[in-house]
C-alpha cells in the first residue's frame, strides 16, 4: 500500500464535474457582494459618496471602513476595509451588497470616492531610505504577537536577526569573497479558483462561513478574536479548494463576508473574487531585494555569510512577517557555514500585500544564495556542483538558527547532488555552442526547507467505523489538490491491513465536526495528520481487540488486527470479523457489549521554540527536506529568447508514499517555479499601480511551453514521521528560479540576478543598464 | 435605471431540453451554473483567458464565459456533466492529470473534442488546442500523457478497422 500510486479518492468527482468548490454552493436567496477597490496605491480617502449607489434596485447595504478593528496574524495593522487612507492599488474601500451580482456591480461602479494622492513607496530599498513616506504612521501602537518586532517611525514591520559564530573570524579565514544583489517584484499565485467566502449569521448567533481556504480553523479563531464572537459559534466549512499554493492561507474575504452579513441582518452573503480582484486585492506572492556576501577558502569551503533580505511585504504585514522569518531561518541555503550574519526584514511598500507562496520564502532566498554560489564558483574557477558538494549540509552541522542536524532531521544532500550530476550528464558539458546563434547551458541549484509553523500547531484525526467494517476517515487537512487525504487513507490502510476501497475519506472540512488541522500549509499535512491517523488507528485497534478478547475469550495481548478480522496471533483460524464488532458485539441471546468503534488521534509538533530576538537561535521546524535541481536551456544569442529543454529534481523525500502523486507534486511545483522565474511579475507604473491584473497580461506557463521533467527520489527516513516520509509539496519549486537564472547566465555570459527572466531583461543586461525598454 | 427584461429560451444541454428564463445579457456560463445548477463549468477569469469554463456547443469547445446563453438556442450544449465514462476521463484519472481539479472540466471538454475532431492529432495540433486552458497545479506533462494515451488508442482502433 505504501508507495503505490493509488488513484486519489476524489478522482472521479473531479473528472465528472461533481467535485464542488465554495462558489458552487450558491443557493437562491444568497446576497452578493462586490468590492469597491482603490485606484491609487497610496492616498488619503477624502470622501466616499454612496448616494447614487444606494438608489440601485436590489442594493441592501454598502459597507465602509469606519469603526472596524485592525486585523493581522502577527501584527494588527490592516483594517478589513480601508479607513482614512489606502495603502495599495486594489485595496478594498467599500463593499456593496445586493440581491444579484449584476446589481452589486452596477452599484459598486456608482460609489464615488475622492482621494488625495500621497507619495508612493515602490520597493523595500526605497522604503528604507531616509525621508521615505511612512506607510503606517501608527506602527508603534499596533497590537503584536510574540516574536514580532516592528520598528516604529520606519517602514519596517519586522526584523529577524541571525547571529551565528564569529564574523571576524569568518572573513579572516576567507580567501575569496563575492557579493551579489538580487531583486524581483511581487507576483501572484493565480490559483484557477478565485477566492470565495460566504457568510451567514443565524438568529441564534451561530456564524456559518463557507470559504475557499487553507486555514478554516484560523478563520474561526480570528473572527472570534477580532470581533468578540464565541469561538464555538463560528463554524467554517471548506469543501475542495481549487488551487491555493499559500495564497489561501490568509484570512481576508471571510472577514468581509462576515461584516456584510452582519450589515444585512445575518442574511447569507457571498463574496467571490473576480480574477482582477483575486490578483491584486487579495494577498500576493512576495517580492525580494537581497544582498548576499559569501566568503570561502581557496579550496572552496564556505567560511562566512553576510545576508540582507528585504522582503516586499506590501501594504500590510499579515503573513509576510512569517515569510521573512522563514527566509532568515534557512538563510544560507543548504550549506554548512559556521559564521553567519543575516538580517531578514519584512518591509512595507505600497504594493499589494504579500502572503505565503509555495516554498514560503525559500524559492526567494534560494534565488539569492544560489546565484551567489554560482558567482563564487566562477571566481574560484571551481566546478559549480563540486562547490555545492563540498559545502553541502550534513548531519553534525548546525543550521543558521543553531539546530544540530542528525541522520533523521535532515535528508542526504550529497547523495542528491551525486545523483543529479549523473542525471544531467553534468560532466559531459555545461555550456555548448550548437551553432553561431544557439547555445545550450545547464544551471544547478540545491534546496532545503523546514517549516516555520506555530510551535504548538496540531492535527487531529477521527476514525468512525461503518457496520460493514469500513472506516470513515475524518481529518482537518484541506484537500487543496495535493492528494494528502488519499495519502492518509493509504497510511490507514497499511496500518489496519485493509483494502483502501474500504476507507471512506471525508473531503470537506467543517470546523464543528472535523478535528483541527492547524493550517494546510508548509508541506506538513502528511507528517502531522499522518501521525494523528496512526494514533487514531492504534486507538481503534485497541478497542477492537478489547471487544474481541471478550468474544474470543483470550488475553488482548494474543490478538492481531488485519484483513477485516481480529484473530489469534498463533492461530488465525480463531477470529472475529471486524464487521461483527464494529458496532459492538451481540450475543445470540440479544446481550450486547462495546459500541461503535471510534478511533481518536492527534499530534502536536514537539520541541519547537521561538527564535531568540538577538541571535535567531531556536528550533523552527521538525526536519529539513533537501534536494538538488537543474535546468537545461537553449538560448538564442540573436534575439535573447530561450527554450527550457529539461528540468531535473532529485529530492530526499524520506519515503515515497504514493509514487505518482509524489512525482506530480514535485513536477507541478517545478512548473510553477519555472513559470514564476521565466515570466511572472506584476508590472507597476510609477504610481505603483498594477498594470497587468488579468491572465492575458499576467500570463502563466501554458501547455506546450513545458519542458521535459525528470524526477528522482532519495529515501533517508525521518524517523518520527509516518513511514519516514518527509514534506515535499513545495520543494520542487524552490530551486527552479535559481537553476534557470544560473543556466541563462552561463548561456548569455552575463550575471542575471533579477526575475522574471524575460528576453528583454537578458538583452538589457547584455547591452548595459543604460538602454531603456524596447 | 434601465430595466432588464428577462426572456425565456429553450436550451438543449446534455441531451435534455431546458426552458430557461434569463437576461439576454447572461452568459452561457452564468445560466449553466446559476439557473441549471450545472457547476462543472468553472469561472476562472470571465475573460476567455483560462478555459476553465469550456463546454461544447455543437461539439466545438467554447469558453462559456464568452458566449451568451441566448446565442446557444437551438444548438447542442455538452458540459462535463454530460460526459460519462469517456476514454479521456479515464485517462485523466489514470495519469494523475489533475490535482486541485478546478481546471479539469474545461481541460477535459477541450481534450475530448480534440480527440474526436482529430483522432490522430499531431503534437502541433494538441498544443494549439490545449494552449487555451491554464492548469496551475500539474506540469502539463500529465495532461499531455493522458491525451496521447487516448489518441494512441484511437490510432490502434483505426488500424484495427483497416485490417
Amino acid at each position: 500500500m505504501i508507495g503505490n500510486s493509488v488513484i486519489r479518492k476524489e478522482a472521479w468527482d473531479k473528472v465528472t464535474g461533481a467535485a464542488k468548490y465554495t462558489n458552487d454552493y450558491i443557493k437562491a436567496g444568497t446576497l452578493h457582494a462586490k468590492l469597491v477597490t482603490s485606484r491609487y496605491a497610496h492616498a488619503k480617502i477624502k470622501e466616499i459618496d454612496t448616494r447614487a449607489a444606494q438608489t440601485v434596485p436590489g442594493v441592501r447595504a454598502i459597507l465602509t471602513g469606519e469603526g472596524l478593528p485592525l486585523t493581522g496574524e502577527d501584527l494588527r495593522d490592516r483594517p478589513p476595509i480601508a479607513f482614512e487612507k489606502v495603502r495599495y492599488h486594489g485595496e478594498v474601500v467599500a463593499v456593496v451588497v445586493a440581491d444579484t451580482l449584476v446589481q452589486a456591480e452596477k452599484a459598486a461602479n456608482l460609489v464615488r470616492i475622492t482621494y488625495e494622492p500621497l507619495p508612493v513607496v515602490g520597493s523595500p530599498r526605497e522604503a528604507l531610505k531616509e525621508g521615505a513616506p511612512l506607510i503606517h504612521e501608527q506602527l508603534g501602537s499596533y497590537q503584536k504577537g510574540i516574536g514580532t518586532y516592528p520598528e516604529p517611525n520606519t517602514n519596517i514591520a519586522h526584523r529577524t536577526k541571525i547571529r551565528k559564530g564569529n564574523m571576524e573570524k569568518g572573513w579572516a579565514e576567507s580567501d575569496v569573497v563575492v557579493e551579489a544583489n538580487i531583486s524581483f517584484s511581487p507576483s501572484d499565485h493565480a490559483a484557477m479558483e478565485t477566492r470565495c467566502a460566504i457568510a451567514e449569521i443565524r438568529p441564534d448567533g451561530y456564524i456559518m462561513i463557507h470559504a475557499s481556504s487553507q486555514s478554516p480553523f484560523m478563520i474561526k479563531k480570528l473572527i472570534s478574536s477580532y470581533f468578540g464572537e464565541d469561538v464555538g459559534k463560528v463554524i467554517v466549512h471548506t469543501p475542495l479548494v481549487g488551487g491555493a499554493y499559500g495564497g489561501k492561507t490568509p484570512v481576508q474575504l471571510e472577514l468581509l463576508a462576515y461584516l456584510a452579513s452582519k450589515a444585512v441582518g445575518g442574511r447569507k452573503v457571498s463574496i467571490w473574487n473576480t480574477r482582477e480582484d483575486d490578483i491584486i486585492t487579495s494577498p500576493v506572492h512576495i517580492g525580494l531585494e537581497a544582498t548576499v556576501k559569501l566568503g570561502c577558502t581557496n579550496d572552496g569551503y564556505l567560511k562566512a555569510a553576510e545576508i540582507l533580505y528585504l522582503f516586499d511585504g506590501g501594504a500590510y504585514s499579515d503573513k509576510a512577517i512569517d515569510v521573512s522569518r522563514a527566509g532568515a531561518v534557512d538563510c544560507t541555503g543548504p550549506y554548512h557555514i559556521e559564521n553567519v550574519w543575516c538580517d531578514s526584514l519584512c518591509v512595507y511598500t505600497n504594493h499589494p500585500y504579500a502572503c505565503p507562496f509555495r516554498g514560503f520564502g525559500h524559492g526567494e532566498l534560494s534565488f539569492a544564495i544560489e546565484r551567489t554560489m554560482d558567482l563564487l564558483a566562477e571566481k574560484l574557477q571551481m566546478d559549480r556542483l563540486e562547490l555545492r558538494m563540498k559545502n553541502a549540509i550534513r548531519p553534525g552541522h548546525t543550521t543558521p538558527t543553531q539546530v544540530l542536524l542528525n541522520n533523521s532531521n535532515v535528508g542526504n544532500l550529497p547523495k542528491c547532488i551525486k545523483r543529479l550530476r549523473e542525471l544531467i550528464h553534468w560532466d559531459d558539458w555545461q555550456r555548448i555552442e550548437i551553432d553561431a546563434r544557439t547555445v545550450r547551458a545547464k544551471g544547478v541549484s540545491c534546496i532545503w526547507k523546514t517549516s516555520t509553523v506555530d510551535t504548538d500547531a496540531s492535527s487531529g484525526a477521527i476514525l468512525t467505523f461503518n457496520p460493514d467494517g469500513s472506516i470513515n476517515l475524518i481529518s482537518g487537512v484541506v484537500e487543496i489538490g495535493t492528494g494528502t487525504k488519499t495519502i492518509l487513507a493509504q497510511i490507514l490502510a497499511e496500518k489496519m491491513k485493509m483494502d483502501i476501497k474500504d476507507i471512506h475519506v471525508k473531503m470537506e472540512v467543517d470546523t464543528q465536526t472535523t478535528p483541527e488541522h492547524w493550517k494546510t500549509v508548509a508541506s506538513r499535512g502528511t507528517f502531522m495528520a499522518g501521525r494523528a491517523v496512526l494514533e487514531a488507528a492504534d486507538d481503534a485497534i485497541r478497542q477492537l481487540k478489547e471487544i474481541a478478547s471478550i468474544v474470543l475469550r483470550t488475553p488482548i495481548e494474543d490478538l492481531e488486527v488485519g484483513y477485516g478480522k481480529v484473530f489469534l496471533r498463533d492461530d488465525p483460524t480463531i477470529y472475529v470479523d471486524i464487521k461483527d464488532i464494529a458496532y459492538g458485539y451481540k450475543y445470540p441471546n440479544g446481550n450486547a457489549i462495546g459500541g461503535q468503534i471510534i478511533g481518536l488521534g492527534n499530534y502536536i509538533l514537539r520541541h519547537l521554540t521561538y527564535l531568540d530576538k538577538e541571535t535567531g537561535a531556536g528550533k523552527p521546524g521538525p526536519e529539513w527536506t533537501v534536494g538538488a535541481q537543474a535546468v537545461e536551456i537553449e538560448f538564442d544569442k540573436r534575439d535573447y529568447t530561450y527554450k527550457i529543454i529539461r528540468a531535473v529534481s532529485v529530492i530526499d523525500i524520506g519515503k515515497v508514499l504514493n509514487e505518482k502523486a509524489a512525482i506530480g507534486q514535485v513536477i507541478g511545483a517545478m512548473s510553477m517555479g519555472l513559470s514564476w522565474a521565466s515570466r511572472e511579475t506584476f508590472l507597476f507604473d510609477r504610481y505603483e499601480r498594477v498594470l497587468n491584473p488579468q491572465l492575458r497580461t499576467y500570463r502563466p506557463l501554458r501547455f506546450g511551453e513545458h519542458p521535459e521533467y525528470v524526477v528522482e527520489f532519495v529515501e533517508t527516513p525521518q524517523i518520527d514521521a509516518p513511514y519516514g516520509a518527509r514534506g515535499a509539496g513545495e520543494h520542487g519549486l524552490i530551486g527552479m528560479p535559481a537553476a534557470l537564472a544560473n543556466a541563462l547566465s552561463i548561456a548569455a555570459e552575463v550575471p542575471l540576478n533579477e526575475l522574471p527572466l524575460v528576453p528583454e531583461l537578458i538583452w538589457r543586461k547584455k547591452k548595459g543598464e543604460h538602454h531603456g525598454s524596447i | 435605471m434601465e430595466q432588464t427584461t428577462k426572456c425565456e429560451m429553450l436550451l438543449t444541454v446534455n441531451g435534455e431540453q431546458h426552458s430557461v428564463i434569463a437576461r439576454p445579457a447572461d452568459t452561457l456560463l452564468f445560466v449553466l451554473r446559476t439557473i441549471l445548477g450545472l457547476t462543472g463549468a468553472k469561472p476562472g477569469c470571465l475573460n476567455g483567458d483560462c478555459g476553465a469554463c469550456t463546454v461544447l456547443v455543437n461539439d466545438v469547445p467554447i469558453k462559456s464565459c464568452m458566449i451568451l446563453a441566448i446565442e446557444t438556442v437551438e444548438k447542442k450544449i455538452t458540459t462535463i456533466e454530460g460526459l460519462k465514462h469517456t476514454p479521456i476521463q479515464q485517462a485523466f484519472v489514470e495519469h494523475f492529470a489533475f490535482q486541485c481539479g478546478y481546471c479539469t472540466p474545461g481541460f477535459i471538454m477541450n481534450a475530448h473534442a480534440l480527440t474526436k475532431k482529430h483522432p490522430l492529432a499531431s503534437d502541433e495540433i494538441i498544443q494549439e488546442w490545449l494552449q487555451s486552458n491554464i492548469c496551475r497545479c500539474t506540469s502539463y506533462k500529465e495532461i499531455e500523457e493522458a491525451v496521447k494515451t487516448v489518441l494512441a488508442n484511437n490510432s490502434a482502433s483505426l488500424n484495427d478497422n483497416h485490417f
